[in-house]
Parts: C-alpha cells; structure tokens; sequence
C-alpha cells in the first residue's frame, strides 16, 4: 500500500505566534496604502515594501543571525509566507531570495559570498533571480547550453536565458551554465554561478506577458566574468543543487494562494445569502483549499526535519496548480460580470480579470504540470 | 508515568489495536464472504462470526473512553481503523459502531458492544413524552444494516422543536430493504408508535451538532469519509499494481505517460482527499468538527468520482467484471460519497458559512480549521 507522508498536526506554537505580528505588520502596511491586495500578487516586484519587511525582521527568517538572519525554524517561515500571500502582498523582490537563493548559498555558497549577500537579503535589499531556462531547454533543464569557461581566479559566461522574472530589478542571478560534459545521464557537467546584474557584459530584453505586464526578459551573457568565488556548489554538482532548490520551490503555499484575493472578493461579491449553485462552488473551493493547507504544512514540517519529499512537494504543486487554475473558471460562473484591468472601484472584475490573464503561467512556472506529473509517477514506482 | 511515557504507552496500544484489526479482516474476509454479503446478488448475509470476533477484541468500543469501558484510542488512530476497513470492504457496520458508541457516551450514555447503526438525517423523527419514557413517530430510512443491528442512533426534535439523541433497541419493523450499489444493506424501519426509556433520549454534544447539522449526521459523514480514504487508497494501490503487471505493446501500462499521468492524477485525488480526512479526525470531540467533517465529506466525495474513475480506466474490460476484487473499492466510493448528505450537501454548508462570514473572515477560518490560533 502507498502512503504519503502527509500528517495533520498542528505547527507548532512558536511559528503560530509569528502570525500575529506579521498580520501586524500587514495591516500597518494596508492601511499606510502601500498596497492594494486585489491588484497586486506575490510576484509584484516592489522594493520598497521588501525593505520595510526586511527592517521588520520578516525575511531570512531561517538564516542563522551570524549572517543577519533569524535562526528561526522553516515553519515559523511557512506562517509568515502563508500569511503574506494571503493578504496579497507584493512580495517579488525578496521572494527568490528569502525562498531558495539566500538557503542555497547558505549550504553550497563560498565564505565570501555569504558574507558578502546574504546580510542584504534579510535586510531586503538584495533581490534575485532564477537563471535556469534557456530558449531550447525549457521543461528538458538538462539541455542548458549556456557556457562557463575557467581564465584564471574568473569564470567567463557566455549564452542567454530566458524567462527570466524580474532579471531587470533583481541584484543577482544564480544561473545554472554548463562547464563540462553532460555524461551519459546528462545530468554532469553543469554547475551554479551567483551572477552579479550589474557588472558588465550582461544585456537583459523584456519579454511582455499576457497582461502587458512587464515582468520576466531574456538574459544574455557575452564574455561576462564571474569569480571563482561566487561560485555554488562544487563544479559539475549544479544539477544536484537545481533539484533540491526546485524541492522547495514547488510545495509552499505559493503554489495554490496565488488568486487568493480573488477568492475573498468573490465571497464578498456574492454576499451573506448565496443561492445554492454559488454556496456549493464555494464550499467545493474552500474544501480544495483547506486539504491543500493541510498537505503544505505537513511538507513544510517535513522539510524543517531535513526530509527532502520530493513526491509529496510534486503532489502540493500539481493539486495546487489545479485549485488555482480552477478559481477565476469557476468564479466566472458566479457571479455574471465581464472582467477587465482597468475598470476602476470594482475589486471583484478587477481580481478576475488579473486572474485570468497571470492563469496560464501557474501549471507553466517552477516546473509545468506534465514534468510535475512525471516526478510524481516516479515516486508512485512507475518509472 | 511522565506524559511522554504515557504517550508511548498509547502509541503502543493503538499499534496493536490496529494490527488486529488488520489480522482479522485477513482471516475472515474471503472472496466467498464477501460474495455472501453482497446483496446485489440477492440477499446480503450477516456474517456474525466475523462481527463476533470483532466485538470479542473489544473493537466496537475502539474510540470510547477508558474510564467508560472502551479502549480509549485516539480519534486518529480510530480513523485508521476506520480506513482499514474501508480498504478491506469490511461488510458490517463496525464503522457505524465505533463512532457512534463514542458519540453516545460523549452524551453520557452507557455504551455496549453490541453493533450500533446511525440514522442519517433525511426524513426527521419525532419524540413525544410518554409513560414509558419517551414515543417516537416517524421512521430510520436507508439505515445501514438496519434490520440486522440490535441498536440505532438518530437525531430527533421535539414538540418544541428541541434536538435530541435517541438510542433505539430492538428498533423492529422493516419496512423496506434495499442494497446500495456496493450491495450493502440499506434499511427503512418503522418507528411510529415505539417508545423508549428516558435513559435512551440524551442532549448530543454541542461539538458534534451545528445549526442545521445533526450530531448523527455529522458523525456518520466523517465516517465515510475515513472509509472512503480506504477504498481510495485500495482502488489507487490497485491501478499501480495492475500498471506494472500489465503488458501491452510489449511493455508494462506503466511505462506509457498517459497512463503514469492518470495515477499521479489519482494520487493528487487520494493525497487531498486523506488530508482532509486527517483534520476531520485531529477535531473530533473539537468545536471545529462539523466544518472540518463537512471539509472531509466534500474533498473525499470529490476525489471517489475521479479515482473511481481512473481505476477504472486503468484497469481495462478485466476491471469492469465481478471477478476482479476492484469493484469492491469502487461501487462502495459511489456509494459512501452520497450517504450521510452527498458531498455537494455538505459543499453547500460550508459555502453558505463562508458567505456569511464574509471574505476577511475566511483566511481565519481556515487557520483555525487547520489547528491554529486563527
Ligand atoms: C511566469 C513565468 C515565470 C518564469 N520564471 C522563470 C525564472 O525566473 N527563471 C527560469 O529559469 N525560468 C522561469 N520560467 C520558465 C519555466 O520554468 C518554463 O516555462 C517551464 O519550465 C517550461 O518550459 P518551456 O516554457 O520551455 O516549455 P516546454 O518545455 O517547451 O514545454 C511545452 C509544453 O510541453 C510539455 N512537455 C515538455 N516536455 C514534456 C515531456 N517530457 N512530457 C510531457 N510533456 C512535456 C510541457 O509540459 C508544456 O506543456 C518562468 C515561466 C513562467 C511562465
């Protein structure tokens, strides 16, 4: 018989009590008018509010204090991530970092570059990117052609990435470039760089998504030189590294709270006294959600106690993807109205309409739903 | 004892609970009983052996306290119970009993180990005092095994329109009989004009009623939403291993993606459907019971079609006949996710609750549903 490893306790008392001053500090912020949570989404690059996040000692929860962090448990990190994208908060420009950059060079990073980042990334003030796709290497990561060549004390790049999120805000790319040969798994031969945007030798083009959103580019490196130092992780180790990272990326509640907002204006749309087709819909969206909560959490546990459950985070992605993906679908069929970006004072054709069009990239980001549905068919034994 | 032994001491209890359980649904459940008791080929068997081997290990009583006679297990550990015999097609109603008799001594009743039916909510009975204690009028309908039970438990209201909780022994007149799709007995009984002792008429406890929501009702949903975690779990375990045992075109299903992508879709279904069901059973006896069991009815009424389904598709024509054991798993799934309120029933409810809270109060709802603070 298969079992996951999912259980139902409760976290533990000490990352509950983290929620009342992130809600604090949430509230603080929504009323300052800082931002408006149906307009904005986890992925909304605002360096302003990372800072105050920062100053309010809401990020880099889990680094040790040596590097400025909190030297909090991944739990206590859990309710403030949950608790943030439950508000809407605009969350983009420490997300990565606070997420899997800032834990990654934390276990594999130089002395130096964790002296050197990982401070500004608890203060919020040091933003990143996830240089992993390229034009022929989307879903097949292991066809990364981008290419470092050793000179000296430097590594020099050349090759481009694409889809890259925020690449024209962010402080730094860790990107996964090829220095050898890839083996007969394929999986040799690549190996991690912390990439500094701002040094030369790096053009980045932007890339419009379906809302005219200007939010991932593409990313090209010609003879660009990164020191041996920033490099993560051994030579030739960077697949090992992407699929730890990717561990984390794919089971936080950010993998189904992402049209959260539109949920809560959907609630307040149809009113106190719904009819039975829009009770039964949402009660069926709100049983989703709440066994989601309960599956995240139990991964979040799992993780804190250095379990890596790869099909257990595969499975909170491909049912959270589902969820999020069914939302503005369903909630399009409540309450009859024609969506739109630019109507103003009402929240609910505003929500649906962002919803709508930012839809197609969440079975698509971190991993598409076909190649999450392989891991987890791995992990079932059968392949 | 410190509390850590104590809970070691508890953990060892529930393992050994659990494992004889496991054990005799082994031992007794052949093909050729569970054959007996389906009743969609005539009429079902009793098989009082196995329900007699049951109640010798004290197993009716699983989830009523020490203190009160039973074994104590925690509600978690019940529900795996509860799931195992879900997974085995266990056709008796030890489910039934094991909830309902904590249930009942939750009320302050004296509970026995005799095999107990729950009365699901549909059609309400009435309770009038009377010199004997208390008349009843009205009737049980699609009581499970309820000509073979010597006990039941429904809700029912007075002339006041005040709920009680009412035991019925010996509860008498058939009135119809008829098989769900898993050809377990579902019967209509005849209540009008029996009476029963005032002992027999108790307040149920707030945790287990809601406004709208019986006590019996709410219990007998969570306990087919534990079962129904088991026949998913059967019916999922079922495809994997028939997917790797399979060949076609020279090699096994499994190795064919479409295929590998039904069950990991399959296994988002069980894996949802189990988390549900897992919160439902951390709030028994909890203010938080009636949501989270309306939260565990609707995920695993959900998740039943789709695996049901699935199952199926995996299993080709073999899996569509009688002889293959499958549909023991599945014709039980589309039968449990419409007992005791159809999941769209309880969807409805939680809706109706949301909306009238209001969309600021659902994040806090489903934090304090989840064990915390909210
Ligand atoms: C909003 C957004 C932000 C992103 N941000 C970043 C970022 O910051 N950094 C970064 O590196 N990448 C980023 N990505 C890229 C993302 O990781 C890729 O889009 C994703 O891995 C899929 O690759 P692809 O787009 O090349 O599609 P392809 O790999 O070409 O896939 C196209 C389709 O074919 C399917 N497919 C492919 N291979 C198989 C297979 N073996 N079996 C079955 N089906 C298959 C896919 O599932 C998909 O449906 C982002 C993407 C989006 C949409």
């Amino acid at each position: 018989m298969h079992s996951f490893r999912f259980s139902a306790e409760p976290l533990p008392p000490e990352a509950e009590a983290a929620r009342a001053s992130v809600r604090a500090f949430l509230d603080a912020e929504r009323a300052a008018g800082h931002f408006v949570p149906h307009r904005t989404s986890w992925t909304t690059f605002d360096a302003a509010f990372s800072r105050r996040a920062g100053a309010a000692g809401l990020i880099g929860l889990t680094l040790p204090e040596a590097y400025g962090g909190h030297g909090r448990s991944g739990l206590v990190r859990f309710v403030v991530t949950e608790e943030m994208l439950a508000a809407g908060a605009p969350c983009g420009a420490h997300w990565i970092a606070d997420r899997q950059s800032g834990p990654q060079i934390l276990r594999h990073g130089t002395e130096a570059a964790k002296r050197a980042i990982l401070p500004r990334i608890c203060r919020g003030d040091c933003a990143f990117g996830i240089g992993m796709s390229e034009p022929n290497s989307g879903s097949d990561l292991a066809a990364v052609r981008t290419r470092a060549v050793r000179d000296g004390d430097d590594w020099v790049i050349n090759g481009s990435k694409i889809w890259t999120t925020n690449a024209h805000q962010v402080d730094y790319l860790l990107a996964l470039v090829r220095t050898g040969e890839p083996g007969p798994d394929r999986h040799g031969g690549l190996t991690q760089f912390i990439v500094d945007m701002a040094a030369p030798g790096v053009t980045v083009r932007p890339i419009l998504d379906l809302s005219g959103h200007h939010e991932f580019n593409e990313v090209f490196f010609t003879d660009y030189r990164v020191p041996d130092a920033m490099r993560v992780g051994a030579e030739g180790a960077g697949w090992g590294l992407v699929t730890e990272e990717l561990a984390f990326e794919r089971s936080g509640p950010d993998r189904f709270l992402s049209d959260y907002r539109l949920l809560v204006e959907l609630v307040d749309r149809i009113g106190p006294e719904p009819d039975r087709f829009q009770a039964v819909e949402t009660g069926r969206m709100v049983a989703q959600l709440t066994a989601l909560l309960g599956m995240s959490a139990s991964v979040a546990r799992l993780l804190d106690q250095g379990v890596v459950p790869g099909v257990e985070a595969a499975l909170v992605k491909d049912v959270g993807n589902g969820f999020e993906r069914a939302v503005p679908e369903i909630a399009r069929r409540l309450v009859p109205v024609e969506p739109s970006l630019t109507v103003q004072g009402d929240a609910f054709r505003e929500a649906l309409g962002g919803v709508t069009l930012r839809a197609p990239s969440f079975t698509l980001r971190g991993g598409t739903r076909e190649v999450l549905r392989g891991v987890i068919a791995r992990g079932l034994g059968l392949r | 004892m410190s509390r850590t032994d104590h809970a070691e001491a508890g953990d060892a209890v529930d393992g050994i609970v659990l494992d004889q359980v496991e054990r005799l649904l082994a031992q007794h459940l052949t093909p050729a009983l569970l054959a007996a008791c389906d009743g969609a080929a005539g009429a079902a068997a009793w098989p009082a052996d196995l329900w007699a081997a049951l109640a010798e290990s004290g197993l009716p009583l699983a989830l009523v306290p020490e203190a009160e006679g039973g074994i104590g297990l925690t509600a978690t550990t019940a529900a795996q119970l509860i799931r195992r015999c879900g997974r085995a097609a266990l056709p008796l109603p030890l489910p039934e009993t094991v909830a309902g008799a904590a249930l009942w001594a939750a009320a302050g009743g004296q509970a026995g180990d005799d095999a107990l039916s729950l009365v699901p909510g549909g059609s309400p009975v009435r309770i009038a005092p009377h010199a004997d204690g208390f008349v009843l009028d009205g009737r049980a309908a699609q009581v499970p095994w309820g000509g073979s039970v010597p006990a039941l438990l429904l809700d029912a209201v007075d002339a006041a329109g005040v709920p009680h909780l009412v035991r019925v022994t010996a509860p008498g007149t058939l009135r119809d009989t008829h098989h769900d799709l898993a050809g377990e007995p579902r019967d209509t009984l005849d209540l009008t004009g029996r009476t029963v002792p005032a002992d027999d008429v108790r307040t149920a406890p707030g945790w287990a009623a809601e406004a709208g929501v019986p006590s019996v009702d709410s219990v007998g949903a969570w306990v087919r939403a534990q079962q129904m975690v088991g026949a998913l779990e059967t019916c999922l375990g079922s495809a994997l291993d028939h997917a790797q045992e399979r060949q076609q075109f020279g090699r096994p299903l499994a190795k064919f993606q479409a295929i590998q992508h039904m069950l990991a879709e399959a296994a988002g279904h069980v894996a949802a459907a189990t988390a549900a069901a897992d919160l439902a059973a951390a709030c028994w006896s909890d203010p938080r019971f009636v949501l989270a069991t309306a939260v565990a009815k609707a995920r695993c009424g959900e998740a039943a079609g789709h695996v049901a389904a699935i199952g199926h598709q995996i299993h080709g024509a073999m899996g569509f006949t009688q002889e293959h054991p499958l549909h023991r798993a599945t014709r039980r799934l589309w039968s449990w996710r419409d007992e005791f309120g159809s999941d769209a029933l309880w969807q409805e409810r939680i809706g109706r609750a949301v909306c009238a809270g209001g969309g600021a109060a659902l994040w806090p709802m489903l934090v304090r549903l989840r064990g915390g603070a909210g």
